[in-house]
């Protein structure tokens, strides 16, 4: 590389940057202080993104026109994160937090409908800012004028935040809030209007960040989710809550990923590189490193101890063997009583049962919530797929060994996450699922890329569909059975401990570390295993299997049942996989109805559906006694 | 001022108050006295809304408030200094007031940070200083003088002299002294009867939850017995 190219790499890198860091900078400020991990703020900056283009239409393409439709569309995208916070997550601010990721989810789901029906499929690609369309020659090569333009934004807006955070009694509010915020209660400020102050501000910022994209960016409906995921990744790089830390993350990744495009694909050794599809994996390595080293990132510090009065989570009740046998029983005789769709749709679902169990088990019990549970999922699908297409072993031996690959990936990601608690843990185990996916979406040759892995068919033997359901009721049902044994052995004890009273359990001599790790190679393994069983089921794997969706799909499953009941994911899985399947095949809206639903679900039954239901029959005992 | 009528408490599923009543009145300083784990935080916890009263009444200023959120409660004129004081550690001296800030009101003392000065003068040295930089009785100090920017008409102040250097204890002392002359309503729980003889009029003692004793200082003084029973350690 030329001095010159390292320069207008540099240049790209930080034009990229602007947006990152409006967009981190909103979602850490919002985070901080209403402790919401509000997965909605990607979706704001899309609505900034169509928002924008849309007013320009109506404006025209005049400087005044694209200036005024780029601050109007932020200050309407903030607007409608003023009404999420007032018609959702005001509601549940006393729920368990868990509960409020499952609210933002829902909220993802309904935004990207709306824009679906708004906006439609196809991508849109908005008009060059007016009086801005020229390039400026640097050093001999050309820069678009607009990109000099956002160069400048990010560390105005970062100073406009500066001031405003440490100038105003608006920002000592906010940051005495992020600390501590039942005693700013208890001085007389009223937390809900302050919540809802900084809902908008975060997302006047998300959609801001979204608005300046028009010129450089098409508006599409992918933006919700891989925006969050940067978001994700610039504020834990950064340190959460830190601004001046997002912006320096900002920086740094916006610049790396431009460095990747730039240097192309290189040949060192005889190997051939291509830095430019390396992108995502350079940013998630990015923050794996920055974990490890600064576990609260580069300005972060360690989290305040909250003090919310969340009451510990209750005993887990172990179902009776007259329950598992009832049930068992049921869904042995299904095949020969119903049609060939519902023995397939209960193939599916047993899949995500398993799914929903293992990363239950994990984020319950052991306490430590994953973002990215598709990773094991989609690794022993694709580990199946390519051990019986490419390695050409026989489908039973993909299908067993399946799940070891899984395992064996879950050994190093989880030796990185279990150094790390609470969010930061939840986003790294997102950073490397993402690394992941990235990995098998654009490694073409082996993975299929896009298109993944055709005729992974089962053996002859099981090639029926009552013969594979069976096979998946063994198998699903012997590691769910595991699952649950493990949580009442001597390991289960101890993780709970840990999760209870971390500082206790490795005082009476726990190592809790390597207690945890077992724990994330265990879900890991049988992730896997669901994931296998439901590549074999479908003949065919695509890198959804292990994408950010298919992880929020699993912590809808666990959240909707319950996380505080055993069999509560269960019925989460089995209830969300027949009501997306239902509703699919009714209307191209299924998402926003499945978003509704879970939205009712969360203000009537704040404990989860099996959590509700014990409730009110609780309530009924007490009621006739 | 402030009458607290048969108030019952949880946390969770442990009774902690098991009907407590109690008054104070405007220019009169209560101790709460007890022991460890009697009960005396949560009294003022309750009182200010932070933890659900199950059931009774609290009724400040002659409005019933034991159903209102804490930051209502604030705003009528009811102070909260908790007793692990929770200063703001990012914020600095003037933040940490700023914070606090209310709009003044006709029936109660107004206060303003160079009136706070003048009754913690050590503070006024130290404006710009991050709560986190400061010593236990400088925070004891700054988190007195945030909830006065409220312009409380009646403080609960949770066991202020806790872990302070004797010349400090003297100082909060003359400091709750003149609080009392500003005819502000006083309630004050303490561990420390030296700390309760120097600035309190009445007196509770609470223990498991219940009032066990109820009177003058002079009368507790008197009776050797009933120190020895609840607060002796």
């Amino acid at each position: 590389m030329t001095f010159a190219s390292i320069i207008i790499q540099l240049l790209n890198g930080l034009a990229a940057a602007a947006s990152l860091f409006l967009v981190s900078a909103g979602l850490s400020l919002i985070f901080g202080v209403t402790r919401i991990v509000n997965f909605a703020h990607g979706s704001l900056y899309m609505l900034g993104l169509y928002g924008a283009y849309s007013l320009i239409q109506l404006f025209g393409r005049t400087p005044l026109g694209f200036w005024g439709a780029v601050v109007l569309a932020a200050f309407v995208v903030g607007l409608v994160g003023v009404a999420i916070e007032l018609l959702v997550l005001r509601r549940i601010y006393k729920a368990p937090e868990l509960f409020q990721l499952l609210a933002t989810f829902a909220v993802v789901l309904v935004i990207k409908d709306v824009a679906l029906f708004v906006w439609g499929a196809e991508d849109l690609v908005g008009p060059r800012a007016p009086g801005l369309s020229m390039a400026v020659e640097i050093m001999g090569r050309r820069i678009p004028a607009y990109d000099l333009l956002l160069i400048a934004i990010g560390p105005v807006v970062l100073a406009a935040l500066w001031l405003l955070l440490t100038c105003s009694r608006w920002g000592a509010l906010v940051r005495a809030a992020t600390q501590d915020r039942e005693m700013v209660g208890a001085l007389g400020v009223d937390q809900a209007k302050l919540f809802t102050s900084v809902f908008f501000v975060g997302s006047v910022l998300a959609g801001l960040g979204g608005a300046l994209q028009i010129p450089r960016e098409p508006a599409n409906l992918e933006l919700d989710l891989s925006v969050i995921a940067d978001a994700f990744v610039v504020t834990v790089v950064g340190g959460l809550g830190s601004i001046g830390g997002a912006f320096l993350a900002a920086i740094l990744i916006g610049v790396a990923k431009a460095f990747c495009i730039g240097i192309g694909t290189v040949h060192w050794f005889g190997v051939e590189i291509a830095f430019s599809k390396l992108t995502l994996v350079v940013e998630f390595l990015i923050m794996a490193i920055v974990l490890v080293v600064r576990p609260y990132g580069l300005l972060g510090k360690p989290p305040a101890v909250q003090r919310l009065a969340a009451d510990p989570a209750p005993p887990l009740e172990v179902p009776s063997w007259t329950f598992a046998l009832v049930w068992l029983a049921a869904l042995v005789v299904v095949p020969l009583l119903a049609d060939r769709y519902v023995t397939i749709l209960l193939t599916d679902i047993f899949c995500f049962a398993l799914f929903a169990v293992s990363l239950h088990f994990i984020m319950g019990p052991a306490g430590m919530v994953s973002f990215g549970h598709a990773a094991y999922f989609g690794l022993g699908a694709y580990a199946a797929g390519l051990l019986l297409k490419r390695a050409g072993l026989p489908m039973e031996a993909a299908l067993l060994l399946a799940p070891l690959v899984a395992g064996a990936f879950a050994v190093v990601y989880g030796w990185f996450c279990v150094r790390l608690s609470g969010v930061y843990l939840a986003m790294l185990t997102l950073a490397f699922a993402q690394i992941s996916w990235s990995i098998v979406f654009q490694w073409d040759s082996v993975t299929g890329g896009s298109n993944g892995v055709f005729g992974v068919w089962p053996a002859p033997w099981l090639a029926g569909k009552t013969a594979y359901y069976y096979l998946a009721l063994a198998l699903c049902g012997a590691a769910i059975a595991l699952l649950w044994r493990v949580l009442f052995s001597p390991f289960g004890y101890a993780l709970r401990a840990g999760r209870d009273s971390p500082l206790r359990a490795e005082a009476i001599g726990i190592d809790l570390r390597t207690f945890q790790w077992k724990a994330f190679i265990l879900v890991g393994t049988l992730a896997g295993l669901a994931g296998a069983v439901y590549a074999f089921s479908k003949g065919s794997i695509s890198p959804s299997t292990i994408s950010i969706a298919q992880s929020t799909d699993g912590l809808i499953m666990v959240l909707l049942g319950g996380v505080e009941t055993l069999t509560g994911p269960l019925a989460g899985a089995a209830i969300f996989t027949w009501l997306r399947d239902e509703v699919a095949r009714r209307t191209e809206f299924w998402r926003a109805v499945m978003g509704l639903t879970i939205l009712a679900i969360v203000l009537l039954f704040p404990q989860g559906l099996v959590g509700g239901l014990k409730a009110l029959v609780g309530r009924w005992r007490e009621a006739r006694s | 001022m402030l009458l607290v009528k048969d108030l019952h408490a949880y946390y969770g599923r442990a009774h902690i108050l098991h009907g407590v009543s109690l008054a104070a009145a405007a220019g009169e300083v209560v101790a709460l006295l007890g022991r460890n784990g009697a009960g005396k935080s949560t009294v003022m916890k309750t009182i200010m809304g932070l933890v659900p009263a199950a059931s009774g009444e609290v009724v400040f200023a002659g409005r019933r408030i034991e159903r209102l959120p804490p930051h209502r409660i604030a705003q009528l004129g009811l102070g909260w200094v908790p007793e692990d004081r929770r200063i703001f550690t990012e914020l600095s001296v003037m933040e940490n007031l700023a914070v606090g800030r209310q709009p003044a009101r006709a029936d109660a003392p107004s206060w303003s940070e160079d009136k706070l000065f003048t009754l913690f003068p050590n503070l006024a040295a130290m404006r710009e200083r991050p709560g986190g930089r400061m010593s236990g009785g400088e925070q004891q100090m700054l988190t007195i003088a945030r909830t006065l920017m409220g312009n409380p008409r009646c403080v609960l102040l949770d066991e202020p002299s806790e872990g302070l250097a004797p010349i400090i204890v003297e100082q909060m002392a003359r400091s709750v002294r003149a609080l009392k002359e500003e005819g502000l309503c006083v309630l004050l729980s303490e561990q420390n009867l030296h700390f309760s003889q120097a600035v309190a009029d009445r007196a509770y003692i609470i223990e498991k939850g219940q009032i066990r004793f109820g009177g003058t200082m002079a009368e507790l003084a008197a009776d050797a017995s009933l120190r020895e029973q609840y607060l002796s350690v």
